[in-house]
């Protein structure tokens, strides 16, 4: 499978997706206008990907900020690791957040409680 | 036609506002709208927890604007804009102020005004549990809205939603949130 690795700009996250080391990678800002464009391409790649993924994949999520549209997407992101994870596959999430962002630690807590994934909440400390 | 908007700017004498902004909103003005009030959040050295709610609110308004507005009334002055919609950011001595105003169709005020007050008699914890649910079973609709806007203002301000709407003809009104985000601890 071709890795996906897209740039970050300023309403858009950094995306590395490596099906080969099975570690993903979301950072930096998400907040477009138009987040099922962006989101809808990395949907896609983790449903093939599903088919015959790695025995552990790994998850980094690390976003400074996300508007609620992205938040719907990221959810459809973390719905496919589910998938994965029932298939009795390995699955982590490491959910980074600044020290002082209570806000990212409880919208990570959000989908904790929603998707049966284990998550890992880390704490960035400058 | 004058708008509450501009008479509070006067009433203000533009005391301590940051932005004003009245016009077509589309990318291009987010994106700078964004950038102007980020600037400005750093040369006046606010904490980093305050301009992250700031911005996050500010994100979720603009958008609001963008995918929800409805089209402007015939007899407006302004007939360039697809997208019209109003905004103030003021530094207030709590925080900031986000104002944003738009057009509104008579038949949808009904729906917009219940969905503000369920949120405004709910808890923190409750808003918590509103904004999980709507994440999890509501799709994005064909505005490209996700519905949680408002929800995701309430719980990130942990204040009330004020707002207001004006009539403009039989038609139309104009509607006006009036956010407060502040430094206050969250209970």
């Amino acid at each position: 499978m071709e890795p996906i690795i897209i740039e970050g700009t300023p309403k858009t996250p950094t995306v590395k997706f490596d099906a080969t080391e099975g570690v993903f990678e979301i950072k930096g800002r998400s907040i477009p206008e138009n987040s099922v464009e962006f989101y809808k391409p990395l949907v896609d790649w983790l449903d093939s990907y599903k088919e015959t993924p790695l025995i552990k994949t790994v998850v980094n999520i690390r976003l400074e900020y996300f508007n609620t549209s992205s938040s719907k997407c990221i959810l459809d992101v973390f719905k496919k690791l589910e998938a994965i994870h029932k298939a009795k596959n390995e699955v982590e999430v490491n959910w980074y957040y600044e020290e002082d962002d209570e806000d990212m630690l409880e919208a990570g807590e959000d989908y904790e409680s929603i998707i049966r994934v284990p998550f890992k909440m880390i704490e960035i400390v400058e | 036609m004058g708008f509450d908007i501009e008479n509070y700017l006067k009433d203000q004498g533009n005391n301590n506002i940051i932005l004003f902004y009245k016009g077509n909103v589309d990318s291009d003005v987010i994106n700078h709208v964004l950038d102007t009030v980020e600037d400005k959040m750093v040369e006046a050295n606010e904490q980093s927890k305050l301009r992250k709610k700031v911005y996050n609110v500010l994100v979720e308004s603009l958008q609001n604007l963008y995918h929800h507005v409805d089209k402007v009334p015939d007899d407006f002055e302004d007939q360039t804009s697809e997208k019209f919609g109003m905004l103030v950011v003021q530094k207030v001595d709590s925080g900031y102020k986000i104002i944003t105003g738009n057009f509104v169709h008579a038949e949808n005020i009904e729906k917009l005004e219940e969905k503000i007050k369920r949120i405004n008699r709910s808890s923190h914890e409750e808003i918590k549990e509103l904004y999980k649910f709507i994440l999890n079973h509501q799709r994005i609709s064909a505005k490209g809205g996700g519905g949680l806007g408002l929800v995701d203002i309430a719980r990130k301000t942990g204040n009330r939603l004020e707002y207001a709407f004006r009539e403009y003809n039989d038609k139309y009104s104009f509607f006006y949130l009036n956010i407060l985000v502040d430094e206050r601890e969250q209970l």
